[in-house]
Parts: C-alpha cells; sequence; structure tokens
C-alpha cells in the first residue's frame, strides 16, 4: 500500500467517525429538548405517588414513593367510573356517527354526479373556518329546544358529522380507479351497493385516520360537555377533572392521579395510530 | 329523479341536516341574538338593535379581555412558529429516529387542555416543581399564578408547550417536500449553508410559515379550556380572555344577546386573519 492510499484511508475513516459523531450530536440537543417537553408528565406521575403531605426541596422528578392508594383514593373521592363510562358512551357515538356519515357523503361526493353537488361542498368546507365556541350559543339553544339538555344524545349530535372527515373521505375515494364501480354496475348493483360492498371495504386507512381524530376530538373536548350537562351524572372525564380540580384545588397527589388515568387513553391511542394521524395532520391544516 | 342523483341525497343527507342545524345556522341565530337581550330562557325576547355592541365598546373589562387574548396569541404564535421551525430543521436531520423525536414531540398535542392545565397549575403552585427549584438554590419563587404580570407569561409556556408539536411537525412536512436537488445544485454552485437557507429554504417555506401564523394566531385566539383550567381568569382579569368572558356572560349571568354580540366580533376578528392570509399567500404566488 502506497503511502497515498494509507492517508486516503486515514481520511474516510476520520470522515466517517466525524460522520457518526454528528449523527448521535443532532440527537443530544433533542433528547433534553425532549425530557423539558415531558417533564409535566414525569412531574404529573411522581406527584400522584407522593404521600400527601410530602414537602420536596430539592424537587424531583422520578418517583421514590409509591403510594398506589393515591389513584383508589381519587377515584372514591369523585365518580370518576361514572365520568368514565358517561365518556366512553359520547366517544362511541362521535366516532361512529363521524366515520359513518363521511364514508357515506365523501362517496357521494367524490363518486356521483348530481345537481349542486360543487356548490354544496364548497359550502361544507367553509363551515370548517367556523370556530365551535362561537356557535356554542345557539347550539346549547337550539339543544335545550330539543329537552336534550343532559343527555347522551345532546352531547354527541351537534358532533355527529364532521366536514373534515367528509373531505378527507372524498380525497380517498376520488383516488379509487374507475373500473371498479364500472365492473360492479354491469353485475347490476345499484350505487348504494357499490358504497357498501366495494368501497367500504376498502375504506380501512381511511377509518383509522379520521378515526383518532375524532377519538381525540372527543376525549378531549370539553367546553360542550360544561355548557350541555349540568347533572353531574352526565360529566365527562374532562368536566369531572376540571371539576374535581376546582373542589380539590391543592390536593395534588389525588389531583395528579386523576389527571394521570385522565391522558393514558389519549396518548395510548395517539402512539398506536399516529402513523394515520400525522400523515393526515397536514390536509387537516391546511383545511383549518 | 334520476338514481345517481338519488343515492346522492341519502348519502348526503344527514350530513348536511347536522351541519346546517348545528354549525350554519347558528352563525345566522348568532347575528340575531346579539340585536336582542335574550336571557336564554324568558318568553320575552326584545329586539335592542346594536346596543349590545355599544355597551361591549364602552366596557373596559370587554376591551381587557381582548387585549390579553392578543397578548396570548401573539406570544403563542411568535414562539412556536419560529421554534417550530427550527426544531424542524434540527429533527429533519436525524435520520432513523426522526420518527421517534416527531412522536415525542407531538404527546402534548394531543394531550387535553385540562388535564395540561391542571398539570401546570401544579408545576407553577408554591409547592410545585417551579417553586421547589427557586428554593433549592437559594431564591425566593414568585408565585406564578397569583402575580398579575407573571400569570399569563405562564399560561403562554403552556400554550407554546401544547402548540410546538403541532407546528413542528407541518415544518417537517413542508422541509421533506423540498426536492433535495436543489441544495446539491446550490451547493455546486458554492452555495453556503447559510445561503441555502436564506435563498432556497425560506423562500420555499414562505406559504407554510403565513399558514402556520395565522393557524396559530386563531388557534390560540379561541383559547377557552386551559384558561378555565388553569388559572380561571384570574388574577384580576390578567387571564380572563375572550373566551371565558363569553362564557360567564352567556351562562353565568344568562346575557345571551350581549355574548352573542361578543362571538359575532371573534367571528369578524377571525375571519379578518384568514383573509389576510390567503390574500398574502395569493401575493406570495404572484411574486
Amino acid at each position: 500500500m502506497s503511502e497515498h492510499d494509507i492517508s486516503q484511508a486515514h481520511a474516510k475513516l476520520i470522515r466517517r467517525i466525524t460522520g457518526t459523531v454528528r449523527r448521535i450530536w443532532i440527537h443530544i440537543p433533542l433528547f433534553i429538548l425532549e425530557f423539558v417537553v415531558l417533564m409535566p408528565f414525569f412531574w404529573m406521575i411522581t406527584t400522584s405517588l407522593k404521600p400527601l403531605e410530602l414537602m420536596n426541596v430539592p424537587p424531583y422528578l422520578i418517583p421514590t414513593h409509591f403510594y398506589w392508594q393515591n389513584y383508589v383514593i381519587s377515584w372514591s373521592i369523585a365518580p370518576f367510573g361514572r365520568y368514565y363510562f358517561n365518556t366512553l358512551i359520547v366517544v362511541l357515538g362521535i366516532v361512529t356517527g363521524q366515520l359513518f356519515f363521511s364514508s357515506l357523503a365523501g362517496y357521494a361526493f367524490a363518486r356521483l354526479r348530481f345537481p349542486g353537488k360543487n356548490i354544496i361542498f364548497l359550502i361544507l368546507l367553509s363551515t370548517l373556518m367556523i370556530p365551535m365556541y362561537v356557535t356554542v350559543i345557539p347550539q346549547y339553544l337550539i339543544i335545550k329546544s330539543f329537552g336534550l339538555v343532559n343527555t347522551y344524545l345532546g352531547l354527541i349530535l351537534p358532533f355527529l358529522v364532521s366536514a373534515f372527515g367528509i373531505f378527507l373521505f372524498r380525497q380517498f375515494y376520488i383516488t379509487f380507479p374507475k373500473e371498479l364501480e364500472d365492473k360492479a354496475l354491469i353485475d347490476g348493483c345499484s350505487r348504494m351497493q357499490i358504497w357498501r360492498h366495494v368501497f367500504l371495504p376498502l375504506s380501512k386507512p381511511a377509518f383509522a385516520a379520521l378515526g383518532i381524530f375524532a377519538f381525540l376530538f372527543a376525549w378531549n373536548s370539553f367546553l360542550w360537555p360544561l355548557i350541555v350537562t349540568t347533572d353531574p351524572d352526565m360529566w365527562t372525564v374532562q368536566l369531572g377533572l376540571a371539576m374535581f380540580s376546582g373542589r380539590y384545588g391543592t390536593e395534588w397527589t389525588y389531583l395528579m392521579a386523576a389527571t394521570t388515568i385522565s391522558v393514558i387513553p389519549a396518548i395510548a391511542v395517539f402512539i398506536v395510530l399516529q402513523k394515520y394521524y400525522l400523515k393526515h395532520l397536514v390536509l387537516s391544516a391546511r383545511l383549518g | 329523479m334520476k338514481d345517481e342523483t338519488k343515492t346522492a341525497i341519502i348519502c348526503i343527507a344527514p350530513a348536511l341536516v347536522v351541519i346546517g342545524i348545528f354549525t350554519l345556522l347558528p352563525i345566522f341565530y348568532s347575528f340575531y341574538l346579539s340585536l336582542t337581550d335574550w336571557d336564554g330562557f324568558s318568553p320575552i325576547k326584545n329586539f335592542v338593535g346594536f346596543s349590545n355592541y355599544l355597551e361591549l365598546i364602552s366596557s373596559s373589562d370587554f376591551w381587557k379581555s381582548v387585549g390579553v387574548t392578543f397578548y396570548y396569541a401573539v406570544g403563542i404564535t411568535i414562539i412556536s412558529v419560529v421554534a417550530g421551525l427550527v426544531l424542524a430543521s434540527v429533527i429533519n436531520r436525524s435520520g432513523r429516529l426522526m420518527s421517534f423525536h416527531r412522536v415525542i414531540f407531538f404527546i402534548p398535542v394531543v394531550t387535553s387542555f385540562v388535564a395540561a392545565g391542571v398539570v401546570f397549575r401544579s408545576l407553577f403552585s408554591p409547592a410545585g416543581f417551579l417553586s421547589d427549584t427557586f428554593r433549592s438554590i437559594g431564591l425566593s419563587p414568585p408565585n406564578w399564578l397569583a402575580d398579575p404580570t407573571l400569570a399569563m407569561p405562564a399560561l403562554i409556556i403552556v400554550g407554546v408547550w401544547n402548540r410546538l408539536g403541532f407546528n413542528t411537525v407541518i415544518s417537517l412536512a413542508a422541509l421533506q417536500s423540498i426536492p433535495r436537488g436543489y441544495y446539491d445544485k446550490a451547493k455546486i454552485d458554492g452555495a453556503g449553508n447559510w445561503s441555502r437557507f436564506r435563498f432556497i429554504t425560506v423562500p420555499l417555506m414562505k406559504p407554510i410559515i403565513l399558514l402556520l401564523l395565522v393557524m396559530s394566531m386563531v388557534d390560540a385566539f379561541l383559547i377557552f379550556d386551559l384558561a378555565f383550567a388553569m388559572t380561571g381568569g384570574d388574577p384580576l382579569g390578567a387571564t380572563r380572555v375572550v373566551g371565558l368572558y363569553l362564557y360567564r356572560n352567556a351562562f353565568h349571568y344568562y346575557k345571551m344577546g350581549l355574548a352573542s354580540a361578543i362571538a359575532v366580533i371573534v367571528i369578524a376578528i377571525i375571519l379578518t386573519m384568514s383573509l389576510i392570509q390567503m390574500k398574502l399567500s395569493k401575493f406570495g404566488r404572484e411574486a
């Protein structure tokens, strides 16, 4: 091996090492920032496991005590079981409704010809610009006039359909090849049967995407349950948590135990389905 | 009627009915209510013209709530858009761990504002992590949420914490849509890191930056849950954002007319922001 070859091999090695170092280096500020971003969660979990009267100087973020009974106590102070049951029903109603009606309407906008299609679609899209809280007073008055205050239906009905979901399904169905329905039409299927037997079975990715958007929306929503329920038996998890926080404001250990349980479903669902969620986030942003 | 049209009507009818009743109708209904003095349940509903609007315009409480909401919204927008861009360009180079980082930074976005408000109220409380940290290095901690000048910055910290992941993921997607070839070519032409950023990244990212600015501003302007759960508008109205002001007037004082006038003003503010964005992005495309 000549001297030239050796120095060249040397340079290559150095370049590879610096490359690796740089690749690792870039993660270090990210890990530090991630620790800061996740810090409230560490604090929440640690506090939820502390004995009630403990002061912490210096503070710590990794649990050293494990007072699991805080969780039991927080559930006995407020009827969280009831809140979770209510939330489950509301979430199921909203998610099922949005999936079903979005798929149906998205199919019509993507594959059927009918008069006024474009203008109706534009009106639907423009409603996305109207934020919920500016329509909340009339919504409440309408629900009240239907006699639906303090009912599951009242909690679900205004969100049973989502313009975003319709748009998502339209974009999804519009990419399907035309031969798909031509063949079915020749076989004598009606347009409705085509939706049911051809499009619906192929909709899994769209269902997953809208499903997680709808789930997170329904799980985290707060203003509407706050307004439309006055009976504590109808409270959802978020509402129960806020009220618990208002009443037991500084009993942090119980409060953090209740909060920990309430964030787990949202974070778990997000992590499992994040691929679908993040893929459609840009779409949701462009619409919003 | 053609079968196809009939099927289409069946398919879109439920969606139109629900959106019509719960989104379209309320817009007009809001405007109508804003011209009355209705309390929401009595049979008497007087038409009062624009007096609700006049009452708001002359109310210092209303202006204060608009002011603190803008303070919050501008704070969130500037910090989270800039930080999101920087973070996205770092994550963009992180190779195989990219999706891991993306998911971690996104976790606060899917955490409810109520939960975030409760946890941060604890963090900022006199017995919380921040105060304990101050004490352990020998400083006396401020009482963040009881101090009218510190309460809003505290709220902004939580808002940024919540928003950062969203802006980062959108920025990252935009960065990745820039063809690598542009950078390679510029490199061959001798362009350095900075000029590649200045002359390739920034111009191509402009529409997305604009979109993020307006979206963050609008979303932040509509803050409600977080302020409700974390401060309840205290101290001394320092965090009483428009959402809380509207909610109190409508559902504590039963001034549905006045509260509807607030809603109409908020719609106007938000539509103005969106129009500015559309105008600017069209301008950007022509230029």
